[in-house]
C-alpha cells in the first residue's frame, strides 16, 4: 500500500519533506520593464542576448539560471542527483542542451505551462522516497521561439485578439533538498488532461481553466483542506479571462477563492504594456515563483501557498487537424516552516 | 457510455458558450475603420506610383501597372525588414493584409525568421510558409477562370 498517498490524486511528503535552498530567475526586456522587474535576478537587455539565435539565447538563460542556482546554495553540478527541467520547444531541446552543459542526470519533462510544478512535483517525491539529497528543477520559455513554432513569424503584421496571451521570455528554477534551510514542498496534486473542447489557440486561458479548477478541487478534496488553509492560491498563466472562468468553476463546486488568487499569468506585465490578456509559457509561474512568490516567504509576508501551473498540451499538427485543446495542471503545497 | 459522451459534450457546449461570453468581443467599428483607411492609403499610393509611371515616364498600362506592384512589394519587404510592417499590421489588420504590400509581408517575414536554419532548409523551404496556400489556391483559381473563359466567352 503506498502510505503517503491521501485521496486520489495528492501525495503527501512527511518522511522528509524537500526544502527549496535555492533559486534564481532570468526574464527578457520586457518582462524587466513590467511591475515585478525588482525581484528577477537577471533582466536580458534584449531577445538574441548576444547569441547568433532566439533558441540558443533561451537556452543560455536556462544555463545561466541553473548555474545561479547552484552558486547561490554553494554547490557543484557534481553534487546534484538529479535535474528535471521541461520547456515549450519541440523534442525540448532547450532543457536537453542545457542538461548536456551542466552534466547533472537529468529527466526531461513536457508539461507545456504546467513544467514548473510538474518538475517540482517528482523532483520532491524523489526526495522524500530517499532517493536524491539535491534536485534542480529548471524551466524556460522565450517569446520568439515560441512564437515561430506556434504562431506566425514574428514580423508578421497580424491583429491579435484580446484574448491573446504574451509568452514570457525567461527563465526560473529552484533547488530542493533534504538538509538546509527553506520552505518545504508539503503536498503534490497531479492533475488530470481535462478537455471541454476549446479549440481557439488565442484564448488559451479558457482551455487552461478547466483543468485548474478541476486539480484545485481535487486538492481540496483529497486534503480535506479549504481556500482559507491558505496565505495565496496561485495558478500559472490563464490570464485575465482565465482566472475569472477558474474563480467561477470552483464557485460552482463550492470554493470561493477570489479573495486569495492571483494568476501568474495576470502579475508579470503591466496594462500599459498591450499583452492583451497577459502572459504565458513555462516560464510564466517559474519566474513568478523563483523571483517573487519565494522572496515573499522570505519575508514572511506569506507562509503557505498552493501553487498549480498550467499546460495547454496541444501541437500545432492537433490543431490543424482540428483537434481541441487539452489541458492540465498540477498543483504544490509549500510552506514555511519552524 | 454513450450517454455519459453526451452529458459531457452539453458541459463543452455550455462552457464554451460562457467562456466566449467573457471577454471583451474585438471592437469591429475601429478595426474596420483603421482597416479601411490604411488599405485606402496603400491604394492611394499604389494609384500616385501608377499616374507618375503614366505621366512622367510614358509607360503604358500594362507596364505602368507591373511598376506599381513591384514598387508596392520593395516598399512593404524595406518595412518588414525594418520591423515597421508589423506594428502598422497590429493596428490595420486586413488594411495592410489584402493588399499587394500584405503578400510581400508574408513572405519576406517567415524568410526573415528561418534565416538561421539556413539558405535552403530555412529561407528556402520556409519562405512560402504563409504565402504558400494563397499561391496555390491563387493560381488555381485562375486556371479555372480562364478554362471558363476559353470554352465559353471566346
Amino acid at each position: 500500500m503506498a502510505q503517503n498517498r491521501i485521496g486520489g490524486q495528492t501525495i503527501v511528503f512527511t518522511k522528509n519533506p524537500p526544502k527549496i535552498i535555492s533559486r534564481a530567475s532570468i526574464v527578457g526586456k520586457k518582462e524587466g520593464e513590467g511591475p515585478l522587474a525588482e525581484y528577477f535576478d537577471k533582466i536580458l537587455e534584449d531577445d538574441l542576448w548576444g547569441e547568433k539565435s532566439w533558441e540558443k539565447a533561451e537556452r543560455r538563460m536556462f544555463i545561466e539560471t541553473a548555474q545561479m542556482i547552484l552558486e547561490r546554495a554553494k554547490k557543484e553540478p557534481s553534487e546534484i542527483n538529479y535535474l528535471f527541467a521541461g520547456d515549450l520547444l519541440d523534442q525540448i531541446i532547450t532543457a536537453t542542451f542545457g542538461a548536456r552543459s551542466l552534466g547533472i542526470p537529468y529527466y526531461g519533462l513536457y508539461g507545456a505551462c504546467s513544467s514548473m510544478t510538474q518538475t517540482i512535483s517528482l523532483g520532491a517525491a524523489m526526495i522524500d522516497g530517499g532517493y536524491a539529497d539535491h534536485v534542480l528543477c529548471v524551466t524556460s520559455s522565450h517569446f520568439c521561439t515560441a512564437e515561430r513554432q506556434f504562431r506566425f513569424p514574428l514580423e508578421m503584421g497580424v491583429q491579435r485578439p484580446p484574448t491573446a496571451q504574451w509568452t514570457v521570455t525567461g527563465a526560473g528554477g529552484v533547488l530542493l533538498s533534504s538538509s538546509g534551510e527553506g520552505p518545504c514542498i508539503t503536498h503534490a496534486t497531479t492533475g488530470k488532461v481535462i478537455d471541454f473542447g476549446i479549440k481557439d489557440a488565442n484564448y488559451m486561458g479558457a482551455a487552461m481553466a478547466p483543468a485548474a479548477a478541476d486539480t484545485l478541487k481535487a486538492h481540496f478534496e483529497d486534503t480535506g483542506r479549504g481556500p482559507q488553509d491558505y496565505d495565496l492560491i496561485v495558478t500559472g498563466d490563464l490570464a485575465k479571462y482565465g482566472r475569472q472562468l477558474t474563480i467561477d468553476l470552483l464557485k460552482k463546486e463550492g470554493y470561493d477563492i477570489e479573495d486569495r488568487y492571483i494568476d501568474c499569468g495576470c502579475e508579470i506585465y503591466s496594462e500599459e504594456q498591450d499583452v492583451h490578456a497577459g502572459a504565458s509559457g513555462c516560464a510564466c509561474s517559474a519566474v513568478v515563483l523563483a523571483g517573487y512568490l519565494l522572496k515573499k516567504m522570505e519575508d514572511g509576508e506569506l507562509n503557505r501557498i498552493l501553487i498549480a501551473s498550467t499546460g495547454a498540451l496541444h501541437s500545432t499538427i492537433s490543431s490543424q487537424q482540428g483537434d481541441s485543446i487539452p489541458s492540465i495542471a498540477h498543483a504544490i503545497v509549500i510552506e514555511k516552516k519552524g | 457510455m454513450e450517454s455519459l459522451d453526451v452529458k459531457q459534450k452539453k458541459i463543452n457546449q455550455e462552457y464554451q458558450k460562457y467562456a466566449n461570453s467573457i471577454p471583451p468581443k474585438s471592437n469591429t467599428v475601429t478595426n474596420c475603420a483603421m482597416a479601411f483607411l490604411v488599405g485606402g492609403i496603400i491604394c492611394t499610393i499604389g494609384q500616385a506610383i501608377n499616374n507618375i509611371a503614366k505621366n512622367y515616364y510614358n509607360m503604358n498600362t500594362e507596364e505602368a501597372s507591373a511598376t506599381t506592384s513591384i514598387t508596392l512589394i520593395l516598399i512593404a519587404a524595406l518595412l518588414t525588414g525594418l520591423g515597421l510592417y508589423e506594428k502598422i499590421g497590429k493596428r490595420a489588420g486586413a488594411g495592410s493584409i489584402v493588399p499587394i504590400t500584405g503578400f510581400s509581408n508574408s513572405i519576406v517575414s517567415p524568410a526573415m525568421e528561418h534565416k538561421r536554419e539556413g539558405y535552403v532548409m530555412g529561407i528556402g523551404a520556409k519562405m512560402f510558409s504563409v504565402a504558400g496556400p494563397v499561391l496555390v489556391y491563387g493560381v488555381s483559381a485562375s486556371v479555372v477562370v480562364g478554362l471558363i473563359h476559353y470554352f465559353f466567352i471566346k
